[in-house]
């Protein structure tokens, strides 16, 4: 049986992103044929820049090479346009006389350079900037002519001016607007940028229209001439004033079009055989320039190509960056504000910066960065996730200032960075290794970035910054998802909150029923998902879903931290930080008698002892057990410690019994899995030597009572715990500590600590639910000690028969005949 | 044939998990047994740094090594790419519920 036929008409970064797609999702489903107008594979269009500055070579920008189409059986027609599709045969018609027919056509046929209607436009020497040719063309003209006139002060304009500059040519850029890039910028940062652009030797000439060009004797253009008479030299024009969607194909074979290929959400046009994506498109009036928004179509439409009829596209924000090396431009959304909105402006024009922040409804819209662009990836994340900023408003135009606490040398603006520079310290990824990788691989997306160089792979830390580096070396093409629109994983496109909110409301209990219901794309997920989906079951239908341990991460499945040589720590709870000769004498027997090689005190007040092998596990903690010992869980993403200081008990500045109110506390969390490890403290007294400032719940006992701080954090990012409430007695502290844990079980995405949950709903949103609404937290409360309600120590039921099996190496013990009767196994 | 050494019964090792076999002549093998109960068996060492791969997650033909999340294809023990490595597999069987492995 034949294959249904896919013909794309259109060899460029859209078509062919759709086309691999669809690949992903269903390979194999079409017999697939490509049209490409140029002689060249599928290359990186948006780095065409960089080639015409000498930054890279046309080999590098190559996205897929001629053996990626040949792999993946696609035949490919390039050098070839097609003149006419007949759509009663269903055919394409190529301009050589060859035809193609299909059973579905995909449009990508891109965009063309708007080339002003003025005499002498069709002169050699004058061109427009779009592909590999226009490029070559301006590469040889810098080598053998002198002067050269840009058309246009957008993007492109400014770019290609740099580049022939850079090649030695004199540039003038001619600019019809007020000031350079007016669709990007506002009237300030256009100057300033103008200034730095002039400082590197470019000449501008704003507000001047252009009559004609001049030929010269040669045959070749010479001159510019402007409306008001005035005449400048110009060897090169380069046409840079726009671009026009390229439809005309389309239009001819009487698809409906207007200004672009009309398509609906799915990227369908009128005729439902054929689909469009890319900057030949119009969808509800737009017709996208960047490659962000493109790749997002593409999606729809291989979606929808595959036959699955899911996902829809609704149009894009976008954001540009300028790639002038050297020049920090960031701009995104409403940047010019208007009648109801305002502006916070930071204008520091001696040190070359300007940030203006343009919110309306107290969320913010558009923002423009000059000079220090550090923070675009984060207003532009807060821009897509509409976040309500008015609680941070006061320090929303310093920027996140979160980025690269340790482990990266303070580090937080990746541009300044050397290529040296370490980015990621766990997996010692430097700039430049990042930069060739997005440069030479194609990578758009974080994922790509992390499954490629190991960069934010591990703690993570680096994540922003790493988003910072792709956002400057592709520039618009970077868009991230709105945050509660990230898939949880490859294997789907729902997001956490969607996950969560279908397994409540559809009352969900196995992980099967999940990827059934929404329609996993893997049979059975990933490391990604599987843990998630586990903890979202467990924590949302306690006593109803069960846990499944080949959905944990090995430490939370043999209870134990695996080490980087495969043996286990063993860690027994201290509740509060509080032991007894006994128990320091059973796990000194332990520790002899199972030749542990490491004892170390821990950060959270107990004893880890290292390099347990795991055979030996279940045997330790049966000698734990027997002195009155319990697991720790030292390895889950759960209740950790309770941190305390002595307290009142001893303490002659304590004001409250600190060790009895941890221990209190650590008995009431006993077994509490959370999105992600969860660490308490108490302190006896404002001088709070257990630290309780950077724990996920922290409180510090006063004369009247106690204040109880949430959202602190030690670790990955250090974050100071903020303030909740201040109560009065030990009964008060553990409701409100236990409701504000739970609503964060409730809610937190997996892997979430409290502190990024709490910048992500906001402390105002926290306080309503546990401060304001005394019978929600009550509830909350409630649910907490109801989940609760019958933990059991992890050590002990893992030596139940079917749980200690995973503890005990199987020995093969004889080499079988074909025999039969009962046999004995290891 | 006389090389097929028996193992363990198939229920014996979870569905997506894995159990280690000790053989006498010593090095680890991680026995996996995927959704659909078919039987893998790999050298107990990831290609990247020798993490044990019987402790990882299963999914699909894939293991995912529990110290640094390689993934390992379970019928060839070559690492996903982009990661590039492989380890040593062993011939493994399943018959009459019984699971059976050349070591």
């Amino acid at each position: 049986m034949s294959k249904p036929r896919l013909v794309l008409v259109g060899n460029g970064m859209a078509g062919v992103r759709t086309v691999e797609e669809l690949l992903k999702i269903k390979p194999d489903h079409y017999d697939i044929t490509i049209f490409g107008g140029e002689p060249h594979p599928n290359y990186n269009r948006i780095l065409l820049s960089p080639v015409l500055a000498g930054e890279m070579t046309i080999q590098e920008i190559v996205l897929n090479e001629l053996d990626w189409y040949r792999e993946k059986g696609i035949t490919l027609h390039t050098g070839r346009n097609i003149s006419k599709i007949d759509r009663v045969k269903r055919k394409v018609i190529a301009d050589d006389g060859s035809e193609a027919y299909y059973d579905r056509l995909l449009i990508a046929t891109g965009s063309n350079p708007f080339i002003l209607p003025i005499p002498g436009n069709d002169l050699p020497g004058v061109i427009g900037y779009r592909d590999i040719k226009d490029t070559d063309e301006m590469i040889e003209a810098a080598r053998l002519h002198r002067h050269a006139v840009v058309i246009g002060g957008g993007l492109l304009g400014l770019e290609a001016a740099n580049g022939l500059k850079l090649r030695g040519m004199d540039v003038t850029v001619v600019h019809l607007g007020p000031w350079l890039l007016e669709r990007q910028l506002d009237e300030v940062a256009g100057r300033m940028l103008q200034k730095s652009l002039e400082d590197k030797g470019l000449k501008f000439l704003l507000q001047k229209q252009t009559e004609m060009l001049v030929q010269g004797e040669s045959g070749r253009v010479a001159a510019v001439r402007f409306k008001d008479g005035m005449q400048i030299p110009a060897d090169l024009v380069v046409m840079a004033a726009g671009i026009r969607p390229n439809y005309a194909l389309a239009e001819a074979s009487g698809i409906y079009c207007n200004r672009g290929i009309v398509v609906n959400d799915t990227m369908q046009t009128y005729d439902p055989k054929i689909y469009a994506v890319g900057e030949c498109v119009s969808h509800r009036g737009i017709a996208y320039g960047l490659v962000a928004p493109l790749f997002e179509q593409a999606k729809v439409a291989a979606n929808h190509l595959a036959g699955y009829g899911i996902g829809r596209y609704t149009g894009s924000v976008t954001s540009t960056k300028l790639k002038v090396t050297g020049i920090d431009l960031f701009s995104a959304g409403d940047y010019m504000g208007g009648k109801d909105a305002e502006e916070i402006i930071l204008n520091d024009p001696s040190g070359g910066v300007y940030k203006k922040l343009v919110i309306k409804d107290n969320r913010l819209v558009g923002g423009v960065m000059y000079g220090d662009t550090a923070d675009g990836p984060w207003y532009f994340q807060l821009l897509k996730d509409g976040r309500d900023i008015h609680d941070i408003r006061d320090q929303l135009i310093f920027g996140q200032s979160l980025v690269g606490d340790v482990g990266h040398a303070g580090n937080s603006k990746a541009a300044l960075m050397a290529d040296s520079a370490e980015v990621c310290g766990c997996n010692g990824v430097s700039k430049g290794v990042i930069v060739r990788a997005i440069k030479e691989k194609g990578l758009f997306t974080l994922d790509e970035v992390k499954k490629h160089t190991k960069a934010a792979s591990s703690c993570g830390s680096c994540a922003g910054l790493v988003e910072q580096i792709l956002a400057s070396t592709i520039g618009g093409a970077y868009s991230p998802a709105a945050s509660d629109k990230k898939p949880v994983c490859g294997c789907t496109d729902h997001s956490h909150d969607q996950v969560r909110r279908v397994i409540r409301e559809q009352h969900l209990i196995s992980i099967p029923q999940v990827m059934s219901f929404l329609e996993w794309k893997t049979p059975n997920g990933c490391d990604k998902c599987r843990p998630a989906l586990n903890y979202y079951l467990i924590s949302t239908w306690p006593h109803e879903a069960k846990d499944d341990p080949q959905s944990r991460f090995i430490n939370e499945r043999s209870h134990a931290n695996i080490q980087k040589d495969g043996t286990y720590s063993v860690v027994p709870r201290m509740w509060g930080g509080l032991t007894t000769p006994g128990e320091l004498r059973a796990i000194a027997d332990a520790a002899e008698k199972y030749n542990v090689p490491t004892v170390k005190v821990t950060g959270g007040q107990r004893i880890d002892l290292l390099g347990v092998k795991k055979e030996d596990l279940p045997k330790m903690w049966a000698d734990l057990n027997a002195a009155g010992m319990v697991s720790g869980h030292a390895y889950g993403k759960s209740i950790r410690t309770v941190k305390t200081c002595v307290g009142a008990e001893h303490c002659r500045f304590g004001t409250q019994l600190a060790m009895d109110m941890g221990v209190k506390l650590e008995k009431m969390l006993f077994d509490m899995y959370a999105p992600h490890k969860v660490k308490l403290a108490v302190s006896g007294c404002p001088r709070n030597c257990a630290e309780a400032g950077i724990k996920d719940v922290g409180v510090i006992g006063v004369d009247s009572g106690y204040e109880i701080y949430i959202g602190g954090n030690g670790g990955i990012k250090t974050e100071v715990a903020q303030f909740l409430c201040k109560v009065k007695s030990d009964e008060e502290v553990m409701e409100y500590a236990g409701a504000f844990l739970q609503i964060y079980r409730e809610e937190g995405w997996y892997l979430e600590r409290t502190c990024h949950w709490l910048e992500r709903v906001g402390m105002d949103y926290v306080k309503g639910k546990i401060v304001e609404d005394d019978e929600g937290r009550k509830a909350l409360h409630a649910r907490l000690l109801d989940s609760l309600k019958d933990a059991r120590d992890p050590w002990a039921t893992s030596r139940e028969p079917e749980a200690i099996k995973q503890f005990i190496p199987i020995v093969p013990v004889a080499t079988v005949q074909a025999t039969a009767g009962p046999r004995v196994y290891a | 044939m006389s090389n097929w050494k028996l193992i363990c019964k198939l229920e014996d090792i979870p569905q997506l998990g894995s159990r280690i076999v000790k053989p006498q002549s010593g090095g680890d093998i991680a026995i996996f047994r995927n959704a659909e109960d078919e039987v893998f068996a790999l050298h107990d060492k990831c290609p990247h740094k020798s993490g044990p791969l019987s402790q990882g997650i299963v999914h699909g033909k894939r293991v995912t090594c529990p110290l640094h999340g390689w993934n390992i294809g379970l019928e060839d023990g070559h690492a996903v790419a982009p990661d590039v490595g492989s380890c040593s597999t062993f011939q493994v069987k399943v018959q009459e519920g019984e699971v059976f492995l050349v070591v």
